[in-house]
């Protein structure tokens, strides 16, 4: 529990333009909201492609934010880890009710962090990159072509075959690596050195999901998350590390809103 | 013990929460968060407590703006919007009250137009239950009810202190104590008085010299006006980011900063402070000097009496105002409850664990009775997450809850405050934000211990 925030106090992040899509339920409902947090490089359209509008078919109001640098938000070239945090916690707070968080990728580290400062009602974490040296060496080892020009301040480029399982049609795959963004370089180094998220407020339920298959986070990393959230993952075989966007994107986002049922 | 006059309702593992403002708001939420039921009482029929200004006796005036800046006064874990404004207007703070309110669906834990008339404790055990009684604001039959806890959050700016001058009574002008002032048409044109140097009478001298004929600020002694923003920032930033040095070293800092760029302001005719700066509770106005200077607020000293017509200072001179407006602080009140329960000495003054838990009973609290150098809202939160943490050690391991306890409630009754403060009655309950919360730290982290 961390109580004294003296950089929060002396050094607020300032306010930046923050892209928020939405898909409602059409009839007024209970669910409690969903914000959904997209990882380095990508947006809220990741989620808006296929997972809003089928969450809100189900019945669960469906948010999904940029951070800032992200997506149709506003440039930030120098933006922090915290930046990002606090633009997470920012959106979260001006939903209408308490809200489930769901990150992604580097995005489940920012949602992690935002967990300490916004106390979520659940938190999924996706295919969940909570950095360190040792992953961030697995993940230079994997792809030393993606990942040697962000030691010198360039993006991180994941292979399009790290992203997505097969099935995926090939012009989609291309579609959506064309669309990526990156992260401040900034963010990157700090995901490098990352030490992992605090501990979080309100004792949320968090689920971590992802996929034996994901060329970009090892099973172990899988595993090594859920295990500080005292759970074990919920895998879905034959999946690339993009589970919002792959072909079989249907599965995931029913097997996480049923357990949001189960977890009111 | 005594039979039972009239049935009590058992509300079993409940906790009561008095007065639905800020730090009442926190309290549900974190107590619901903490896994109890909770019903809240509040004798008005919205939220926001001082800060809903449609609220009877609401000390807020049409102006006021925040004195500590947003990201000390805001929750810790549920942040003002960031393209607010550094120091956010009071219907600004009311919508968000009403935000946080709806967003954690705490409403439906309120009773509203409801009084909590009195709290008896069950039994003297350190994990006694308290037996309620409630009543409808506007009359009705009370009703008691039982409830495992109290966390009482009346807030302490609700009954005005007015001082008594010679000759009052038969003074012919309009008197007012600044609870009851609102809005500036009651100053324009007029020729106005203004008694008392807080931030109340500051900012009501202030609006006097923008509004009235005339304005005369009385004050009893000098102090310092910190200014709002300072090298381009809040001031309480760039004060929260140097809080590790020495006080010494923050009191030179900070007086060298205002005498080189306010300047002297015995040139101006203000006292010289009798104090040195951070030894009163903060006086946050960068407009006061500035009116002073324009000559359009006359500084005066105490005053000494009333005459029919005019108002005699100590120094002699002598003043003739249409209105007086007396901002001259308010006192915390705690009728409903007897006050050995709170460890009330003769003047009221309740005497408390971290100035939040009643030492002989400590399943009553008394949360948001603080005057701290920074916003009181994180301080609020962080008191009623104690209090919470420490009724579901008390509920899931009662023998090492109460152990901890029986150490606490020994300790001595310190003071949060980092420095020795002037000697004035409004001074009790003031804390250095920092200091306290760094208590309240430790606190929590040893009762994490004993739950597990
Ligand atoms: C003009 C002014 C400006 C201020 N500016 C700042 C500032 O800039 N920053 C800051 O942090 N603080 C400021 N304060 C301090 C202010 O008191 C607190 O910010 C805040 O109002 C306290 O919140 P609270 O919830 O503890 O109490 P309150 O807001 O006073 O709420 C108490 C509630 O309890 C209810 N209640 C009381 N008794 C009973 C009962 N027996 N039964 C049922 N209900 C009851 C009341 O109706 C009320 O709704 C300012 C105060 C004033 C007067
Ligand atoms: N804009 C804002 O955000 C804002 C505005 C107003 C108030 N507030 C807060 O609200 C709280 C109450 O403030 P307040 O200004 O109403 O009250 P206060 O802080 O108690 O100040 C009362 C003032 O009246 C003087 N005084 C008291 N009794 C007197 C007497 N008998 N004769 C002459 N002078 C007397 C005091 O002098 P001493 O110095 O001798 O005690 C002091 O200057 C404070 O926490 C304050 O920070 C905030």
């Amino acid at each position: 529990m961390r109580i004294l925030r003296t950089e929060e106090w002396a050094d607020p992040t300032p306010h930046a333009a923050r892209e928020v899509r939405k898909a409602l339920p059409e009839a007024p409902t209970e669910h409690a909201p969903v914000l959904f947090v997209p990882g380095f490089g990508g947006g809220a359209w990741v989620y808006a492609e296929n997972w809003l509008a089928h969450a809100a078919s189900r019945g669960v109001p469906a948010y999904a934010m940029s951070p800032r640098g992200h997506g149709e938000s506003g440039a930030a070239p120098k933006a922090d880890l915290r930046a990002y945090t606090h633009d997470v916690v920012q959106v979260a707070a001006s939903l209408p009710r308490q809200a489930v968080l769901v990150g992604h990728g580097a995005g489940a580290l920012v949602v992690a962090q935002a967990l300490a400062r916004y106390p979520a009602r659940a938190a999924v974490l996706l295919a969940p990159v909570f950095g360190g040296w040792g992953p961030a060496f697995g993940a230079w080892a994997r792809n030393p072509f993606g990942v040697t020009p962000a030691i010198f301040g360039g993006a991180l480029r994941p292979r399009r075959g790290q992203l997505f399982s097969p099935e995926t049609p090939v012009e989609e795959q291309r579609e959506y690596a064309s669309r990526r963004g990156r992260a401040s370089a900034r963010a990157q180094w700090q995901l490098a050195r990352h030490r992992g998220p605090e501990q979080p407020v309100g004792e949320p339920p968090v689920l971590v999901v992802g996929s034996p298959d994901d060329k970009l986070v090892p099973a172990k990393e899988l595993d090594r998350v859920a295990r500080r959230y005292r759970g074990s993952p919920l895998l879905f075989p034959g999946m690339g590390h993009d589970l919002m966007l792959d072909a079989s994107w249907r599965e995931p986002i029913d097997a996480i809103l049923d357990w949001l049922e189960k977890n009111p | 013990m005594p039979q039972q006059a009239v049935p009590v309702a058992d509300r079993h593992g409940a906790v009561c929460v008095i007065g639905a403002g800020g730090t009442g708001l926190a309290a549900i939420k974190n107590l619901r968060q903490y896994g109890f039921d909770v019903d809240c009482y509040e004798r008005e029929t919205g939220v926001g407590g001082a800060w809903n200004w449609r609220h009877q006796h609401s000390p807020v005036y049409s102006s006021t703006h925040l004195i500590s800046s947003r990201p000390l006064t805001q929750f810790p874990d549920f942040p003002m919007p960031d393209d607010w404004p550094d120091y956010p207007h009071h219907s600004q703070l009311l919508a968000y009250f009403e935000r946080y309110a709806d967003h954690f669906a705490l409403r439906e834990h309120v009773w509203f137009g409801t009084e909590v008339v009195s709290l008896k404790p069950v039994s003297d055990e350190p994990g006694t239950a308290w037996d309620v009684t409630v009543r409808g604001a506007r009359g009705g039959a009370p009703k008691t009810l039982r409830y495992a806890a109290v966390v009482a959050c009346n807030g302490h700016n609700w009954v005005p202190r007015a001082p008594m001058f010679d000759g009052l009574d038969e003074f012919r002008g309009n008197v007012l104590h600044a609870s009851a002032y609102k809005d500036p048409a009651q100053l324009r044109g007029k020729k106005v008085l203004v008694v008392g140097g807080g931030n109340t009478g500051c900012d009501i001298a202030v609006e006097a010299a923008q509004q009235a004929a005339r304005c005369w600020h009385s004050t009893r002694r000098g102090y310092w006006y910190a200014p709002k923003f300072a090298f381009g920032r809040p001031a309480d930033q760039v004060d929260a980011g140097v809080r590790g040095l020495p006080l010494w070293l923050r009191q030179r800092a900070q007086q060298r900063v205002l005498t080189r760029t306010v300047g002297d302001l015995t040139r101006l005719g203000l006292p010289k402070p009798d104090h040195k700066i951070l030894e009163t509770h903060p006086i946050v106005n960068s407009l006061l000097p500035y009116y002073v200077g324009h000559g359009e607020i006359t500084p005066v000293p105490d005053v000494k009496r009333f005459e029919y017509d005019r108002v005699v200072f100590t120094d002699g001179r002598t003043a003739e105002p249409d209105v007086v407006i007396l901002a001259t602080g308010y006192t915390p009140r705690f009728e409903f409850v007897a006050p050995e329960l709170i460890g009330a000495d003769e003047e009221g003054r309740p005497h408390l664990r971290w100035q939040l838990m009643s030492r002989s009973h400590p399943t009553l609290a008394v949360a948001g009775l603080l005057q701290p150098d920074s916003g009181l809202f994180p301080l609020a939160h962080w008191q009623t997450v104690l209090f919470a943490a420490w009724l579901r050690a008390l509920h899931t391991t009662p023998d090492p809850a109460i152990a901890w306890w029986e150490r606490q409630r020994s300790a001595d009754g310190r003071r949060y405050v980092d420095t020795k403060l002037k000697d004035s009655p409004r001074h009790w309950f003031e804390v250095s934000y920092r200091t306290y919360l760094k208590t309240l730290q430790k606190a929590l982290v040893e009762l994490d211990g004993v739950r597990t």
